[in-house]
């Protein structure tokens, strides 16, 4: 066996451009990622915070769900949306066209098999279509489930041919509009087929920051070339997957195999808003019966935001503590906030302890550290609402 | 005043009967923006090679060695309150702490400048 082909990384359609720009490469889902840049983590962070920040995302898994033509364009959206609505707890039915919406893929027993963004296409002639964009680490399974599930009635179209580019911050907007007059327009979760460039692109307004912006899949042809234009402008720093780690934390936002997996459900990770009204009431997703029991009895642990009172970070893997030296919870995501100016986490704890404010101790390196159950997220979300 | 480096990227200086321990240029470098350090109690005593800070990045905790044994005579309470001074000047002011050695012998099998940069530019 050649053990070499196992490990070969894959390489996104900017890697050029990475090595260009200094990237520092590493491993990521089985590609080759930059983890930062010569301006360094911090400062990266900071940069989108304040101006706007490019992200290479092409390694994320892109795919469009579609049903056979026929029918009335509501007939065909019903139909692709009831699809979904087998493997999610989302509404898709009463998706507006043109409108995203987050999601997850659930297992049998509700356990979270990934989440993942869902765009219903505004055109006409693309109803009876669902644009997903799903975690490059689990692509290949998320595919091969939904094709298992659903193939015999809709066509999954994984798109190879395109990368994603996100732009992020304060300034995306004005930086992406001066190129994309079509963008401004665009509210938080909505999308559009725009033209850069003379080059046909899907843009949603959306992100993993927390931050107003834009992800934008290009052909891949074109991707370096659009890149290279966005970061052309003053306010734009290319920014690596250390930065998008620290903004999604400070966000609040989930990452997929550390604060949500197969053995957490959209209840225990306190993301019962994924689970649409009209779900609670009908059920008829994966797992439905104990996610509604969940619901209703409530649930035994959940993730919550956690605030270490001293400087020490607390990563991954940190055992939680209440005030008299029992183990209560586990950290999942932890490290530094650099907009906060502190260390920040987030972790799953027993629900009693649940309560923001809660004194917790965490275990680091074997001493004890105060904390605090904090509310989510750490920063203010500056969605663009319209 | 000899200054010496270990594998690990530490350096210690040794003035009189004082060394002191910090992390060398490159080894932030590599770190990138340290945004919090572990420093030891005063008295340990430590040997060669014992896990005695650690230096965390926004990204990551990794371990500091003793590049020699000794007792610890003090550390660098300056990096409580402001870690990126390591990034700074890791080899001046961003010291981690002083330490009286039990064997000053043990400083002979660690490598000196020249020798330090040359393994460095083996590292690529």
């Amino acid at each position: 066996m050649d053990l070499m082909e196992n490990t070969t990384l894959r390489k996104t359609p900017l890697h050029d451009l990475h090595l260009a720009l200094g990237g520092k490469m590493v491993p990521f889902a089985g590609y080759d990622m930059p983890v930062q840049y010569p301006m360094g983590i911090m400062k990266e962070h900071l940069h989108t915070r304040a101006k706007a920040g490019l992200f290479d995302v092409s390694h994320m898994g892109q795919a469009v769900l579609k049903v056979p033509s026929g029918g009335s364009l509501e007939e065909r959206h019903t139909a692709v949306a009831g699809l979904l609505e087998r493997l999610t707890p989302g509404d898709f039915q009463n998706l507006k066209p043109g409108a995203m919406r987050y999601t997850l893929l659930l297992n049998e027993r509700g356990g979270i098999m990934d989440d993942l963004m869902v765009t219903r296409p505004a055109a006409e002639e693309e109803q009876g279509a669902l644009i997903l964009v799903v975690n490059a680490a689990t692509k290949d399974a998320d595919f091969a489930h939904i094709e298992n599930a659903l193939g015999g009635e809709a066509d999954l179209q994984i798109i190879t041919d395109h990368a994603l580019l996100a732009l992020q911050g304060p300034k995306a907007v004005d930086v992406f509009a001066a190129i994309c007059p079509d963008a401004k327009a665009l509210t938080f979760m909505t999308s559009a087929r725009v033209t850069v460039n003379g080059t046909p692109c899907f843009v949603t307004r959306s992100g993993y920051t927390g931050e107003d912006g834009y992800e934008i899949s290009v052909p891949s042809d074109k991707a370096e070339s659009l890149a290279r234009q966005l970061l052309d402008h003053e306010d734009v720093e290319p920014i690596g997957l250390g930065a998008r780690d620290s903004l999604r934390l400070e966000a609040g936002l989930c990452l997929y195999g550390h604060d949500i997996d197969a053995n957490t459900t959209p209840v225990t990770a306190s993301l019962k808003w994924a689970i649409s009204k009209r779900r609670r009431e009908e059920g008829g997703f994966p797992g439905d019966d104990i996610i509604l029991a969940q619901l209703k009895d409530g649930v035994p642990r959940q993730r919550v935001g956690i605030l270490p009172l001293g400087r020490a970070p607390a990563r991954e893997g940190t055992i939680i503590e209440d005030t008299n030296c029992h183990q209560i919870g586990i950290v999942t995501s932890g490290g530094f906030g650099p907009s906060v100016g502190g260390p920040i986490a987030m972790g799953y704890i027993d629900t009693a302890y649940a309560e923001v404010g809660t004194d917790l101790v965490l275990i680091i390196r074997g001493k004890e550290q105060p904390a605090k159950v904090a509310s989510l997220p750490f920063v203010q979300q500056n969605y663009y609402r319209g | 005043m000899t200054k010496k480096f270990t594998e690990d990227h530490e350096w210690v200086a040794l003035d009189g009967d004082v060394a002191t321990v910090g992390i060398t240029s490159y080894a932030t470098e590599q770190l990138g923006d340290i945004v919090y350090v572990e420093l030891p109690d005063t008295g340990r005593t430590i040997a060669a090679k014992d896990e005695v800070c650690v230096v965390e990045s926004v990204k990551a905790a990794s371990e500091v060695y003793a590049p020699v044994s000794g007792e610890i005579t003090e550390a660098n309470e300056a990096l409580a309150d402001n870690p990126s001074l390591v990034n700074d000047a890791a080899e001046t002011e961003g010291w981690f702490f002083k330490m009286k050695l039990s064997d000053a012998g043990e400083l002979d099998g660690l490598m000196d400048d020249a020798a330090y940069a040359e393994f460095v530019k083996g590292l690529g």
